[in-house]
């Protein structure tokens, strides 16, 4: 932090994020030569398989819509410098909502499900966030350990509720009935084939990704052009002075909490709703802590978050590419996501001091 | 429930208590010297792997071990590096160091063995041998210290290691030197700039302690518990053990009793599919998730507030 000041904004905000991306991929790089393939041939199949189709396209939109819902939740709570680990609950949580509305509510259209089901998943998302939240405001619990704890429980309960409750009877399966077919999204290819544009039928890409770059604006909307918003970034800026400003921490934050959870709710209408058209074990499959590789390489801007998200659309449709035809496993994926982690977080420092010495030495010679 | 089945349980328990207790001091040894730790999961999955790995290998459990602990201790410093040389985020460091882990385990594994992200069974001297305490059979039957000793006895040298921790890490942190400095530089690091000790250099200490216990929980976990490293193995047994610390207050003594009850709830939830107490049933789901309950309790400090070392997860700056 204490470098901060050398390097201007512009910078801070590209340079930074993408030095710190090329080098964890310059580490994967070496991680795939170490084992024996060609980091080449990986990158060619992946682009080609991320992007070389509409097909690929559809499953890196897919993929990018669950981590902007999740990166925006965690962005918006590392405005207030609370780090909301317990995404994946809170999806967990959404996706319970969604199945609860799908399920129980005979629903004509799936336009006013939609609209039901977004409200429940966040809903259900800020439930579950709003404990931490509040044991954070009011008992000073550390918001991490308690949303990591949340995550746990999130897992049982769902666990319980789906072999106890939910589960189809004589079904060995511990996963909820199918939705009825009027409550299914209308998904990209349908809405693309209105404008005469041809688009792969296969990937799940649905109206919810409208509905993420949606959320995208709203948020920034909320964070910079409301007065929570303002009030939001100064107690993340300082808390003593935001304290001073009259602004409640308690009331801030319960309030980013309430927001991020319904915002990591939300991404459960794409995935739950949209995709698998019941509630299964692993429907969230790790979105949730993605969401902490995209908040942090996006600089917590939602637009940062929206390029980001599809940075990591393109890894993990591109990823499941090199399973299927090299042998690299899938879980190379989730390297790079450690290493965009560490260097764009953990190591913030260490990738920004090169980088501020040439604005350092710039400045001394211009 | 007859003499047997508790038996059973209980030798389980402290089976099952014993990574978690190895997980547990390696935390709470990070946390007194004021670095959080939330990648004691990713330690124990690195070393998990590597202990099974290089133990199918070389055919011998205790070069499988060394190679666990060198790896621990190397993911430890990196999380040195990032949190106390370049002051970066712990808790952001802790979370990378767990993906890390998770991701490079199964790419390894699977490249190594091709079984699909995991090691080949270990079988013989890859595996931990059991030890049976002295007398075990003359004592079978006698009432009481009968059943007792047999629970006591036939387990892994590093579950003994392990209980035998628990005194030395009192021992280290409440009667050396090191200790006292080790607890000071968690609680008001400038104090001990000031009195001419190296901050940086006692928490390096720490992490690496950290980064040892770590490996001995992973090492225990692959080839002691388990006869092979599998995919995610850990499932959040460091979650457990950072769980159990908070639980314990940063408490050697307490943490062991701690891990002792997370280890017998799991150990139950494994014998029974769903217990009836008083006539009313218990989900099974309600056994695993109760450690994470009772830590939130704890944490809401509506039963004794657990309380973090003072200057936990701020990196020092020196004053200029």
């Amino acid at each position: 932090m204490s470098s901060r000041g050398k390097i201007p904004h512009w910078a801070d905000v590209t340079l930074v994020p993408l030095f710190s991306v090329a080098l964890a991929f310059a580490l994967s790089a070496v991680l795939i030569w170490a084992i024996g393939e060609s980091p080449w041939q990986a990158v060619k199949l992946m682009v080609e398989g991320a992007f070389g189709s509409s097909y690929g396209w559809g499953y890196t939109l897919f993929y990018a819509t669950n981590f902007i819902f999740t990166g925006l939740a965690v962005s918006v709570a590392f405005q207030a410098r609370l780090f909301n680990i317990g995404g994946e609950g809170q999806a967990l949580l959404g996706g319970l909502g969604v199945a609860l509305i799908c399920l129980y509510i005979p629903w004509p259209h799936w336009s006013v499900a939609l609209i039901a089901a977004s409200l429940g998943a966040a809903l259900f998302g800020a439930a579950w966030a709003i404990i931490p939240g509040y044991l954070q405001a009011k008992r000073g619990s550390h918001i991490v350990i308690t949303t990591i704890m949340f995550n746990f429980i999130a897992a049982s309960l769902l666990g319980y509720i789906l072999v106890n409750v939910l589960r189809v009877p004589g079904s060995q399966d511990p996963a909820s009935p199918r939705f009825p077919s009027e409550v299914a999204l209308p998904k990209l290819h349908e809405m693309l084939a209105l404008v005469g544009i041809p688009f792969s039928t296969v990937p799940p890409v649905n109206i919810a990704l409208l509905i993420a770059i949606g959320m995208c604006f709203m948020v920034w909307y909320m964070l910079w052009r409301t007065r929570l918003g303002y009030q939001i970034r100064a107690f993340g800026e300082s808390e003593p002075a935001a304290q001073y400003a009259g602004i409640s921490p308690a009331r801030i934050t319960i309030y980013v909490m309430l927001i991020s959870g319904g915002l990591a709710g939300l991404m459960a209408v794409n995935a739950v709703m949209g995709e698998q058209q019941r509630l299964v074990m692993n429907a969230v499959e790790g979105a949730g802590f993605i969401g902490i590789a995209v908040a942090l390489m996006g600089r917590n801007h939602p637009f940062g978050v929206f390029l980001a998200a599809i940075l990591f659309g393109f890894l993990y449709q591109g990823g499941a590419e090199l399973a299927l035809w090299m042998s690299i496993p899938r879980e190379l994926i989730v390297v790079i996501q450690a290493l965009v982690i560490l260097f764009t977080g953990a190591l913030d420092n260490m990738v920004r001091m090169p980088i501020a010495r040439v604005f350092a030495r710039r400045k001394r010679a211009g | 429930m007859d003499i047997a089945t508790i038996v059973q349980v209980l030798e389980s328990t402290l089976r099952l208590a014993t990574p978690l207790l190895f997980a547990c001091l390696a935390g709470l040894i990070s946390e007194r010297a004021g670095i959080f730790d939330i990648g004691l999961e990713g330690k124990m999955l690195m070393a998990a792997f590597v202990s099974a790995a290089i133990a199918f290998v070389s055919g011998n459990v205790w070069i499988g071990a060394s190679a666990a602990i060198f790896a621990s201790v190397m993911l430890s410093l990196l999380h040195g590096v990032a949190s106390i040389t370049f002051r970066g985020n712990q808790l952001i460091s802790g979370v990378a160091i767990n993906f890390l882990a998770a991701g490079i385990t199964v790419v390894v594994a699977q490249n190594w063995f091709r079984q699909g992200g995991r090691t080949p069974s270990l079988s013989g001297d890859a595996r931990m041998q059991r030890i049976d305490l002295p007398f075990v059979d003359a004592l079978r039957d006698v009432p009481v210290l009968g059943p007792v000793y047999t629970i006591l006895s036939g387990h892994a040298p590093l579950v003994y290691v392990a209980f035998l921790c628990v005194p030395l890490t009192w021992y280290l942190l409440f009667r050396t030197r090191f200790g006292l400095r080790l607890r000071a530089v968690g609680e008001n690091p400038a104090a001990v700039d000031t009195a001419g000790i190296s901050v940086i250099g006692l928490r390096y200490g720490a992490v690496a302690i950290c980064g040892v216990l770590c490996g001995l929980a992973g090492a225990y976990l692959a080839t002691g518990l388990s006869a092979g490293f599998v995919k995610d193995m850990t499932a959040g047994r460091g979650f457990i053990a950072l769980a159990a610390m908070i639980f314990a207050k940063w408490r050697p003594w307490h943490a062991m009793w701690a891990v002792l009850l997370f280890g017998l709830l799991e150990a139950v939830a494994n014998r029974f599919q769903n217990i009836e107490i008083l006539g009313i049933g218990i989900p099974v789901q309600a056994m695993q998730a109760l450690p994470y309950i009772l830590t939130v309790v704890i944490l809401a400090g509506f039963v004794g507030k657990a309380i973090p070392p003072r200057a936990g997860g701020a990196p020092y700056v020196k004053e200029h």
